[in-house]
């Protein structure tokens, strides 16, 4: 208490202040696109010229437009998927696997984020002309898992390691094999953090550009068709639209799944408080 | 007896096959999409471009290039100098608000941790795209500043410029920086603070010998996570940089695409690696300085 006086109080408001202003410096230029998507002006600058819908009109029945958000939602899901499997797979075997190689598959897992997207991108593009696929959606779903394994294998990994441990040593000690422990026990106890990991992989595979960019074949993904769209002033109206769409629904996936991970962690502090 | 035996010779039969479907995954990802790509372009390195997949010979003419012709140099010092400008940036405008979150938030923790952290799970291209239209020539800042009528005159001075792709960058990548830093403010035993008070140190000595250190951990932590995607970045100059911000990134993506010499591409990848190995080793190296704690 003491000491929460002595090192918290006298600073604590210009701290705040400060917050507040880092907050603003934050959320001013990305809350800049929602703003002057419904500005009836072609260019983005001040004064505003009045209030518009007719951006958002403009992404309707636009086929090279639906084409890519049809082909992000499919990458965006299969990746997902696959860096929540892997995500899942390798941190229990890392916390319950005692071996080695369990350990060593861990730690590289989490070695992307040492690596720049550009050569993630570059290495998995020699890789897939080497094997024959070539630039494609598979060749997208391979890179985006990457991407998002850090992210999934860090949640996963500290959910796994706050369930008590006496919980599995009960299920093994009564007879549940290694499957059903970890089907029956493991998972459904930490389902929440599952969703959780699968919807962040899920928007970092929705927003990613900097590998795509090197592993799309002929059928690109929102965020390059929003690259492509960038080059013409004309169209830069629309991308704010599109933008504006994809801010709130990136801001409600993300919202929902930082709920659904303290769900998880609140139920655990209750039971074991 | 045998039942028992049976039992368990079915258990550990179980318990392998359990254990080759769990490290599967994994191990296919890490070691045939990590290990294995990464070894691709390392050999890939060392080959002569032939325009075939894979490169001809066995060669070191690739190396030579970089470490003879200047240009390569003042890009890779560039990109060295933005991406250690904007790390700079980040981890000390993040520190204060770590240390807020830390020491200050009470229950609106939880909530702003929240609102610092949702920025970094929305579109890339787009927080880039968003400064565009601030700096832009008929952009915000302009156009603001002509309305207050500070300037009478749009600038071209905002776009296209090496501070430009510093202060976007610094802006992309800030929730990366808060965390690790608050983590580390977080688990300082309160004891220690307490100690501090206790003998008499104010709280700015309290700060710069008790905080401060046993935060180190987070800083490099922090550090390491913004300085690593800036220094491969090639968007963010590529929008608002203009020709005089060329980045290794962009040398890199060019040689992968309108240059066409993947071998080159690869050795300058191989570079940048290198580059990241010694920041690595020199951030473990201050890490264990500091007395880390984890």
């Amino acid at each position: 208490m003491r000491v929460e006086r002595a090192i918290t109080k006298r600073d604590g408001s210009w701290l705040g202040l400060y917050v507040l202003a880092y907050l603003v410096f934050l959320y001013l230029p990305v809350l800049l696109i929602p703003l002057f998507s419904f500005n009836d002006s072609i260019q983005a600058a001040f004064p505003l010229q009045g209030f518009t819908l007719q951006w958002y009109q403009t992404l309707y029945g636009n086929p090279a437009l639906s084409g890519a958000l049809l082909n992000s939602l499919v990458i965006g899901v299969i990746a997902a998927c696959g860096a929540t499997l892997c995500g899942i797979t390798v941190s229990y075997m890392d916390l319950y696997g005692r071996s080695p190689l369990a350990a060593t598959i861990s730690a590289i897992a989490r070695l992307p984020i040492l690596i720049p997207g550009v050569i993630v991108g570059i290495s998995l593009l020699i890789l897939v002309n080497l094997i024959g696929l070539g630039p494609s959606r598979v060749a997208i779903v391979l890179g985006h898992i990457l991407v998002a394994l850090p992210t999934t294998v860090v949640i996963m990994r500290s959910r796994f390691a706050a369930i008590p441990k006496t919980v599995r040593e009960a299920a093994l000690d009564l007879g549940a094999s290694d499957w059903t422990t970890f089907r029956r026990v493991m998972l459904p106890l930490s389902l929440p953090a599952v969703l959780s990991a699968f919807m962040l992989a899920f928007l970092i595979s929705f927003d990613e550009f900097i590998v795509v960019f090197f592993l799309a074949g002929t059928e690109p993904t929102l965020p390059l068709y929003i690259w492509s769209q960038l080059r013409f002033p004309r169209s830069l109206p629309t991308v704010m639209a599109l933008g504006t769409v994809i801010l709130a629904v990136s801001f409600i996936i993300a919202g929902t799944a930082e709920i659904l991970r303290h769900r998880g962690l609140g139920a655990q502090r209750r039971n074991s408080a | 007896m045998s039942t028992i035996v049976a039992t368990q010779a079915q258990e550990a039969r179980s318990s392998s096959g359990f254990r080759f479907a769990m490290l599967l995954p994994g191990a296919l990802v890490t070691f045939l999409l990590i290990l294995f790509a990464l070894g691709l372009v390392l050999f890939l390195a060392f080959r002569g471009n032939d325009g075939s997949l894979l490169g001809v010979g066995l060669t070191i003419a690739n190396f030579a290039t970089v470490a003879t012709d200047p240009l390569y140099w003042t890009v890779t010092l560039r990109s060295l100098v933005i991406a250690g400008l904007v790390t700079l940036a980040t981890v000390v405008t993040a520190y204060p608000v770590a240390y807020y979150l830390a020491f200050h938030a009470g229950r609106r923790r939880g909530l702003l941790l929240f609102l610092v952290t949702l920025p970094f799970w929305t579109s890339y291209l787009l927080r880039v795209f968003a400064w565009k239209i601030v700096l832009a020539y008929n952009g915000v800042l302009n156009s603001a500043l002509i309305e207050s009528g500070i300037w009478s005159e749009p600038t071209l001075a905002f776009l296209n410029t090496p501070a430009a792709v510093v202060v976007t960058l610094a802006h992309a990548y800030a929730p990366f920086a808060i965390l690790p830093i608050y983590v580390a403010l977080d688990t300082i035993p309160k004891s220690l603070l307490e100690a501090a008070s206790d003998l008499g140190a104010r709280p700015f000595t309290a700060f710069r010998r008790v905080v401060l250190p046993n935060s180190m951990p987070g800083v490099l932590a922090a550090a390491l996570v913004v300085f690593v995607p800036t220094v491969g970045d090639y968007v963010t100059p590529a929008m608002v940089g203009g020709p005089g911000s060329t980045m290794i990134g962009t040398l890199i993506q060019s040689q992968f695409g309108k240059a066409n010499d993947w071998p080159f591409g690869a050795a300058l990848s191989v570079c940048v690696m290198f580059v990241i190995l010694v920041v690595v080793l020199v951030a473990r190296g201050a890490d264990r300085r500091f007395g880390s704690r984890t």
